[in-house]
């Protein structure tokens, strides 16, 4: 009884933990949108705007209320779900931000994948060989990883594997001759060529999926393939590990069935929080390849001053990131015993 | 046993103590071959910058527009641009930019995030809630992402990415301060400045920011090589430094349109930044080996 008053009260402090977060994020972007420098005004009535209409507009758009008044006013748009509209493309910027998102989706999917499935074997064995030198290996590959900026191995990945290798496609999601063949139902091409029954256009897509995710992949399992070893560390110097080989385990099977039995979960989270940051390098790798995604929508609309669109895409990210914390916390909670 | 400020064991006399600390992190971090070229290219880096009139073999702005994308040659080593300007000489001009980038960025997020970190965790209460929930707020953004919307927001310049970046990189060194600080508030000399009379603000500078200051400012150098690549980065995508300026991440995105078949342009400054990023992670995954008791035991 009393614990299940004690979950209560922990899950609302939780839920207004996250309200005040989702409300401060809507404060600074809206602090950062009011800072800017160019005239939202001039930027919609145009330059030669006599100055009645320049007027009307700028009431129109409220800017002439107290300060706290224009913040309730966003406020009131955000909980409504408008967004305000595009100045760049003229749409509603929601409507454009759900077009791209699922691009980005696919590209951060493959390339958690990756990450995750390099990173936890390197983790491991870097673990288990601590201070010998498959661990230094690991360590300056791993680290390696992490310090490129993604950009530019994007690009030099392009002038070999693309315009030198010929292995794998060059920029956008598809060969230029297959764009408009496929409906698109889901937004994830992958899906949508599969559901039109066009394996060409499918193959063409993981062709030019496939160096995008990896790069990104890498650069991501450098922070999982850290935890994983720190981790592991932790698991193999308990002296259960020592218990289990008395047992007559193998050295195998105490490492995969008991230590890293007991890692799963805090690598669960990892892999979850690993995938929110894969956003930022979507961002700067998007705009090398030509990816049509949420990140390259985000540097489009930051080059022509398009600060609804910015703005919008930024609060995206902020809440993207408290979702993918609170899932990672649930997930602890859920999977392991202890919090029960 | 009685021990008395005689028995401690001295190392050497007439040294001050964070001198020696210094020195043994030194000799321990060049103990280890990646550590130590992390310590080799960052003092490299400084050298660098610091005699950039001499390392440079041409002037980092002079066009000479007979000689276009000439690849690397003896008299070019870097090979030139589409202007004609020597990138060898603009990376060595380029380093300055980036140590100035590093030497701004410590110099406001040291002191910022100290100052929110060591007054939430002194004070506590609800001035310690406010102060930790919108350091939660802005943690709650990949760095990269909200430096760009402050850069979106402020225009898109060299100090104004330095102003982006520093506004992002805060809250990490505010948390630790704070976690240091909540160590340090129930300490028996703080309890002793108190009876004293000493004001809070007397005791947060005096009496606990000091004893803050290595763990902050070890965390600015792991913090660096993301700096680093935040503001090539943003120079990459146009925000940062502006052309003419040789800064790195901009003279990618200005190689970026000749990449194919003038591949020096855009693989020498990105050599450099991988470098000094690569530096930077070394360097702190020693240091934090170095300065970790726990690893320090089982060795």
């Amino acid at each position: 009884m009393q614990n299940a008053n004690l979950r209560m009260k922990s899950a609302a402090s939780q839920v207004t933990t996250i309200l005040v977060t989702l409300l401060g994020l809507l404060v600074l972007t809206f602090v950062i949108g009011r800072m800017m420098p160019a005239d939202p005004v001039r930027a919609m009535v145009g330059e030669d705007a006599t100055r009645e209409t320049y007027e009307m507009v700028y009431h129109q758009l409220g800017l002439d209320r107290p300060i706290w008044e224009q913040f309730l006013r966003y406020l009131g748009d955000v909980v409504t779900g408008d967004f305000g509209t595009s100045i760049r493309t003229g749409q509603p910027v929601m409507q454009d931000i759900l077009h791209a998102l699922p691009a980005t989706i696919e590209l951060a999917t493959f390339a958690i994948l990756i990450g995750a499935g390099l990173g936890i074997p390197l983790g491991v064995t870097a673990a288990v060989n601590k201070d010998r030198w498959p661990d230094h290996i690991i360590r300056v590959f791993s680290l390696f990883g992490h310090s490129m900026p993604i950009f530019w191995t994007g690009m030099i990945a392009l002038i070999v594997f693309y315009a030198h290798l010929g292995w794998v496609g060059g920029s956008g999601r598809m060969e230029q001759f297959y764009i408009g063949m496929v409906d698109e139902r889901t937004g994830f091409l992958l899906i949508d060529s599969l559901l039109a029954g066009e394996p060409d256009v499918f193959w063409s897509a993981i062709n030019h999926l496939i160096l995008p995710a990896a790069l990104l992949g890498y650069s991501s399992s450098a922070y999982i393939t850290r935890m994983t070893r720190s981790f592991m560390l932790d698991q193999l110097g308990q002296e259960y590990m020592t218990t289990a080989r008395v047992k007559g385990l193998s050295r195998g099977q105490t490492i995969w069935l008991h230590a890293f039995g007991n890692i799963r979960v805090q690598l669960v989270t990892i892999i979850a929080l690993a995938y929110g940051s894969l956003l930022e390098g979507a961002v700067l790798i998007e705009t090398v390849f030509a990816w049509p995604g949420f990140g390259q929508y985000l540097t489009n609309n930051l080059i022509t001053g398009d600060m609804n669109a910015v703005m919008t895409c930024v609060l995206i990210v902020g809440v993207i990131f408290i979702a993918l914390n609170l899932l990672s916390d649930l997930l602890y909670r859920t999977f392991d015993p202890r919090t029960k | 046993m009685t021990v008395k400020d005689t028995d401690m064991p001295r190392v050497s006399s007439g040294m001050p103590t964070s001198l020696i600390a210094m020195r043994n992190i030194l000799a321990y971090l060049m103990r280890s071959p990646t550590s130590a070229f992390g310590v080799i290219a960052l003092g490299l880096l400084i050298l660098i910058a610091a005699f950039a009139p001499l390392i440079a073999t041409h002037d980092p702005y002079a066009q000479d527009l007979v000689n276009t994308l000439q690849p690397p040659s003896a008299a070019h080593f870097f090979g030139t641009d589409e202007l004609g300007r020597d990138i060898f000489s603009r990376l060595v001009w380029g380093s300055r930019i980036s140590l100035t980038i590093i030497f701004l960025v410590s110099i406001i997020v040291g002191p910022l995030g100290m100052i929110v970190g060591t007054t939430a965790g002194y004070m506590g209460g609800r001035l310690d809630t406010v102060m930790m929930r919108v350091t939660d707020i802005f943690l709650s953004f990949p760095s990269l992402i909200l430096s760009l919307a402050f850069v979106a927001a402020l225009g898109p310049s060299l100090n104004n990415a330095i102003i982006a970046i520093a506004l992002t990189a805060w809250p990490p060194i505010a948390r630790l301060a704070r976690a240091e600080t909540m160590t340090l508030r129930q300490a028996d000399y703080i309890a002793a400045a108190r009876l004293q009379g000493a004001s809070s603000l007397r005791i947060i500078v005096k009496s606990i920011a000091p004893m803050c200051l290595p763990s902050v400012l070890i965390r600015l150098t792991l913090n660096m090589a993301t700096v680093i690549l935040t503001a090539a980065g943003l120079g990459f995508l146009g925000l940062g430094a502006q052309p003419p300026l040789p800064e790195w991440g901009a003279m990618i995105a200005t190689g970026r349109r000749y990449m194919i078949d003038s591949w020096w342009l855009v693989t020498f400054p990105g050599l450099a930044i991988l470098t000094v990023s690569l530096a930077f992670n070394l360097l702190g995954d020693g240091l934090r080996d170095a300065l970790d008791p726990k690893q320090m035991n089982r060795r």
